[in-house]
């Protein structure tokens, strides 16, 4: 596979994914708005998979010292905030969403 | 492709489908949850999947980060208020971006280090990838730092600051340019130039952004950390973060424009604009005084007691106070009163989008008693009361009538429409917007000053004696 299909393949996932992404978060109702926010947060946190290829990658590498693995744990750090936050923010909010309940 | 790679990548696609139906699954408040957790699922897949494969290549530094950020974020979730909610987005926001610059910086070091030039698609991806996660982490500190009111709220401006900007802008444009050019290969000062003036940039640009205009501001670096982690995806040919970065790029772009679209206003004008700092954040100097009717507790209580339907509209001003638990007890009173009552949202009260449904979800207001916009406004004709709790902009005719106010134009909720109607509020000092608001000089408004929370508490103890 040479590298300009292999940039075109990439490509059209980055576009699909934008359209299934409009598609599905427009039927997302404003009173779940916030809710959407930190959701997303914690979906973005996916950049904890890129930060922990990175380690590895950084660990077999000749360049391998203390400040870029200063970094590297920084940026697993960072990921990880987003993943574990963003996920129990979210449930702690929507376990709140209630409808009209009990006795009236 | 070995069989193990296969298997790794198939659940990296398990991994996108959970996070896509999660997704769909946070289009009713009932099904929430569920997607939530759909979408937890597919992290954990992706992760399992990533440390499986990274197995003994320095799962320390890996364990560190994780275990450090893992112990923050969650106890940082279960503290948080939910009134702090946008900062604590905005942190979350600052992290991603962070995180995705970082990703970058090491993954530069690492690839030169195999000497060389970049391959191109490596060298345009990084380059993006970290100024544009520079400019997500700097820019949300500042938004967290005005949010948590470490520093001033209202827009900083200054002379010549587009100016200053926009040479900030050329910079970074010039310096990533290089460094493309060049593939990686440039002078050693280029990428951390290229990063320290994002960084500047992503200070400057939110500094002028302040109060109201919060929520395009936050939707707005959301959905910059998402584009930030999609072009990840291509430096580390990672369909996991592109997909994952492209969800969150197209929802942070949703939000961004319906919050312009609820202002009435481009988004252009909401970043350079600086609503307020073309003249208008003096309060209208030499404004007459308002002509106001000022009601007492008692008034408001048998007003609201002996009405059939009344509609509470919420604003930032209710969740800096902390009302809404008094707001759902006062609610509660009325409802043993057999009165109705309904709350009207708009798009943009509070600081982040959905920010006033959350806090009254906190206080157990089910959310079919929340109504939007346009479902408030087909209310108000047979409204008894309009309560308005801390809301001012969002409750101004003037946008539909005044052609110059700057307001002109933006949807608002027609509270003047209501039979009556009772500000609750602090003082006469205008809104956001530096404008006045004629809502209050009208023969169906009156106004009851004082604190919102202190306020309502003591409309509930009227109208339990009534």
């Amino acid at each position: 596979m040479t590298d300009a299909t292999h940039l075109v393949q990439l490509l059209t996932v980055l576009v699909l994914a934008v359209f299934v992404g409009f598609e599905v978060i427009s039927k997302v109702p404003t009173t779940l708005h916030t809710p959407l926010m930190s959701a997303t947060n914690a979906i973005h946190g996916i950049v904890l998979v890129g930060a922990i290829v990175v380690v590895a990658a950084l660990f077999g590498s000749p360049v391998h010292g203390p400040a870029l693995t200063a970094l590297a744990i920084v940026a697993v750090a960072f990921g990880s905030i987003n993943v574990f936050g963003g996920f129990a923010v979210t449930e702690r909010m929507l376990q709140m969403f209630k409808r009209k309940s009990g006795p009236r | 492709m070995s069989g193990a790679a296969l298997t790794f990548a198939l659940l990296d696609l398990v991994a996108v489908a959970l996070f896509i139906i999660g997704l769909h699954y946070l289009n009713a408040p009932p099904t929430a949850r569920f997607g939530n957790r759909l979408a937890m699922l597919g992290m954990l897949v992706a992760l399992v999947v990533v440390l499986v494969g990274s197995l003994n290549v320095g799962w320390w530094a890996i364990a560190v980060g994780m275990v450090v950020g893992a112990f923050i974020g969650i106890v940082a979730a279960l503290r948080v208020k939910m009134t702090a909610m946008p900062q604590m987005v905005a942190l979350y926001n600052g992290a991603g971006g962070g995180a995705a610059a970082l990703v970058s910086t090491v993954e530069l070091a690492v690839a030169r280090s195999h000497g060389g030039a970049l391959d191109p698609v490596v060298a345009v991806s990084l380059a993006l990838s970290a100024t544009i996660g520079a400019v997500s982490f700097a820019g949300s500190l500042v938004a967290f730092a005005k949010l948590q009111e470490l520093m001033t709220g209202r827009p900083v401006t200054y002379a010549g600051q587009q100016l200053v900007n926009g040479i900030v802008a050329i910079a970074v444009a010039l310096l990533l340019a290089f460094f493309v050019a060049r593939l990686g290969i440039a002078p050693a000062w280029v990428y951390p130039g290229l990063v320290a003036a994002a960084l500047l940039f992503g200070v400057l640009f939110v500094l002028p952004i302040g109060g109201a205009d919060m929520p395009v501001v936050i939707s707005l670096l959301n959905s910059a950390t998402g584009v930030a982690v999609a072009i990840a995806g291509f430096e580390l040919s990672s369909t996991l973060l592109i997909t994952g970065g492209a969800l969150v790029g197209a929802s942070g772009t949703i939000l961004t424009v319906a919050m312009s679209k609820a202002m009435n206003r481009p988004l252009t004008n909401v970043l350079f604009g600086a609503f307020g700092a073309a003249g208008g954040a003096e309060p209208a100097a030499g404004a007459k005084p308002q002509n106001v009717r000022s009601v007492s507790v008692d008034d408001v209580a048998a007003m609201l007691a002996y009405a059939s339907k009344v509609m509470i509209v919420p604003g930032y001003g209710m969740a800096v106070a902390q009302a809404q638990h008094s707001v759902k007890a006062l609610a509660d009173q009325l409802e043993k009163r057999d009165v109705k009552v309904l709350y009207a949202i708009h798009p943009v009260a509070g600081r982040m989008p959905g920010h006033m449904n959350v806090l009254l979800a906190e206080s157990n207001v089910p959310y079919e008693a929340l109504l939007d916009l346009d479902d408030a406004n087909a209310e108000f004709s047979t409204t008894d009361v309009a309560l308005v709790i801390g809301a001012n902009d969002v409750t101004n005719p003037a946008a539909r009538t005044v052609k110059s106010s700057p307001i002109y134009g933006m949807p608002i909720l027609d509270v003047d429409r209501a039979a009556n109607v009772v500000v609750l509020k602090r003082s006469m000092r205008s809104g956001f917007a530096g404008i006045e608001n004629p809502l209050y000089e009208l023969a169906n408004c009156s106004l009851l000053f004082g604190d919102a929370k202190a306020s309502v508490d003591a409309l509930v103890a009227a109208v339990k004696i009534l």
